[in-house]
């Protein structure tokens, strides 16, 4: 895809989260929103991952930490063609599978998640497995800034460089809110990069919010030979909504009618501009 | 290794090295066989497993939640693992993981619990599991097991090693000596093991509680003209209901016998079944009682709360008084 068909994908996938959260009357809106770019890169860019090969043992994992943005990855298996789109209406309802947190039960997710700090260390175990069965696949987790200070992460960020895992990749999210503040204030994490780095770690900043530097960030994966990958994507909470954007409540706030209108409004004039 | 006791049983190793030995032989000609420790292959016998098959082996360090979600993602990709911890680190520490990316996940992992119950002795409550029989009874989607002997362990890992389902697994690190009933009450998940048919009392034992039960039957039946039924109860979850219904029919009394706290076990697994199906005798469940345990090797912990042949012979005396 050239930059400006990503581009306007991601709008197209904002409106969608936002109709969809807005008909459940609930959801992540402002984390799916920070994070749907970088759903969107990689889906549409980078994951050899498609619902005719969903079963192969050789595609890419994608394994997504912060569970509970669901919405932004439900939206982009339902435009891959892993289910049909009007199966989200049933989001959060009754015996629906579309819950509020990734599960198997969706064709398309690799793992069920929602409890935080898991996605690291399966995802690590996906990379050893590719190597176990000398595999080319790769493996991509998206992780949450406020899920860091869980110490499972921190283990697996061990591991993975203990074995040398370039074939894993790790993107956070990094809104810098989470539900109670800033994650700063919260439990102050920075500086991550030498965190990760000092774990053996290759790290690279890029606009989280940007496909043309997420696109060129996953093609330079591996950052180095034998370290494994973490892209620290900084991104807005709430991106693409003015409204939204780094404001605390819209961590899983749900739209009025008329601020729904006005969402839909906004994005359809970015679109304009792309 | 093969002694013969002072009771003319035949002794066979600790259940921990035939579970080692079983699945060095699986490795053999299986290549999808991972062993998976965290700095526990010397505690869980599996240095001469690491020396064989380097490549099946992953170290993943002193890191329980890291071990069970690896493990999660290594059989999610169809390899067979084993994550081998002791018990008490494994079904704690990593509960969580259990729970989500083993058990909710499907990722078919077989939990190793090394040195299980109070197999720890004198090192105390830290490195004791006397929980995770009720801590794994409540999570959907994994069999709860703990084998008795060499022979339910070499089955256990067989079965457990060809099952796509998550699997727990117990053991201890006494040497154990070989159950009877091989032939007549051939080891499956599921289905409980009558290794003792007597017609005045049914003991049931699982793991390690199993042999003094048997001992307290032999010692009853001496002693004091008492014809006792045991049970290897190996498997907690699921429990052999229609075992437990035929036993129920006898109408004579039944005790529950493990290496757990009274509460949430065996034993309230039992209790609970039977008493929705309307058994109406003595019933009594023997473990270890809500306190601090006491101190002591395991032989002491069991002698202290009537775990050994002599107290679990006291107690039938006592229910059938």
């Amino acid at each position: 895809m050239t930059e400006r068909e990503l581009k306007a994908k991601s709008v197209e996938y904002r409106k969608k989260i936002l109709k969809y959260i807005y008909k459940a009357k609930a959801g992540h809106t402002g984390g799916s929103l920070s994070c749907i770019d970088i759903l969107n890169v990689l889906y549409n860019q980078v994951l050899n991952v498609g619902p005719d090969n969903f079963k192969s043992p050789d595609r890419d994992r994608y394994i997504q930490s912060k569970g509970h943005c669901v919405e932004a990855l439900f939206v982009v298996l339902a435009d891959k063609g892993f289910f049909p789109e009007s199966d989200l209406e049933t989001l959060c309802q009754y015996k629906s599978h579309y819950i509020g947190h990734p599960t198997r039960k969706v064709n398309g997710v690799e793992q069920n998640t929602g409890a935080l700090g898991h996605g690291l260390p399966l995802s690590v175990g996906a990379a050893i497995a590719a190597r176990l069965d000398e595999k080319d696949y790769r493996v991509f987790t998206l992780l949450g800034d406020g899920e860091l200070p869980e110490g499972s992460n921190w283990e697996a960020a061990l591991t993975a460089s203990h074995y040398k895992l370039d074939n894993l990749c790790a993107i956070i999210d990094h809104n810098k809110l989470q539900i109670t503040g800033r994650t700063s204030e919260v439990c102050n994490t920075d500086p991550i990069d030498q965190k990760f780095e000092s774990f053996g770690w290759a790290v690279r900043h890029i606009d989280g919010n940007d496909v043309q530097q997420l696109k060129e960030a996953f093609e330079a994966i591996p950052f180095e030979k034998d370290k494994p990958s973490l892209i620290l994507a900084h991104t807005v909470k709430g991106k693409g909504i003015s409204y939204m954007e780094d404001v605390l409540k819209w961590h899983h706030g749900v739209p009025t009618a008329e601020e729904f209108e006005k969402a839909q409004h906004e994005l359809d004039e970015a679109l304009t501009l792309i | 290794m093969e002694v013969i006791t002072d009771k003319n049983t035949v002794m066979g190793m600790a259940n921990l090295e035939k579970f080692s030995e079983t699945l060095q032989s699986l490795a053999e000609t299986d290549k999808d066989i991972i062993v998976v420790t965290s700095d526990s292959r010397g505690s869980g016998k599996l240095v001469p497993f690491g020396n064989r098959f380097p490549k099946q082996h992953i170290e993943i360090g002193i890191a329980e939640q890291n071990l069970v979600g690896v493990a999660a993602g290594i059989a999610s990709a169809g390899k067979k693992v084993f994550a081998v911890s002791p018990a008490c680190f494994l079904t704690a520490r990593s509960f969580e993981q259990i729970k989500n990316d083993v058990a909710y996940s499907d990722n078919p992992v077989k939990l190793i619990g090394i040195s299980a119950g109070v197999s720890y002795g004198a090192l105390g409550s830290t490195h004791h599991s006397l929980h995770d029989f009720a801590a794994l009874r409540a999570v959907n989607n994994i069999i709860v097991a703990a084998p008795a002997d060499n022979y339910e362990t070499e089955q256990a890992i067989l079965q457990a090693s060809a099952l796509r389902q998550p699997v727990y697994l117990r053991f201890g690190k006494k040497n154990v000596p070989d159950l009877p009933g091989q032939i007549e009450a051939p080891f499956q998940f599921g289905k409980g093991r009558v290794i003792r048919r007597g017609e005045d009392i049914v003991l049931i034992g699982t793991g390690e509680t199993v042999q003094p039960a048997l001992e307290a039957a032999e010692q009853l039946a001496v002693d004091n003209n008492i014809d006792a039924t045991v049970v290897s109860m190996h498997t907690i979850k699921p429990l052999d209901y229609e075992l437990l219904s035929q036993l129920a029919e006898m109408g004579k009394p039944i005790i529950t016998v493990e290496e757990h706290s009274v509460y949430g076990g065996l034993g309230e697994a039992c209790a609970s079944y039977l008493m929705e199906n309307n058994y109406r005798n003595k019933f009594k469940i023997m473990g270890i009682p809500d306190e601090y345990t006491v101190t002591g090797s395991q032989n002491d912990i069991f002698r202290h709360y009537g775990l050994s042949c002599e107290g679990i012979a006291a107690a039938a005396l006592k229910l059938l008084q």
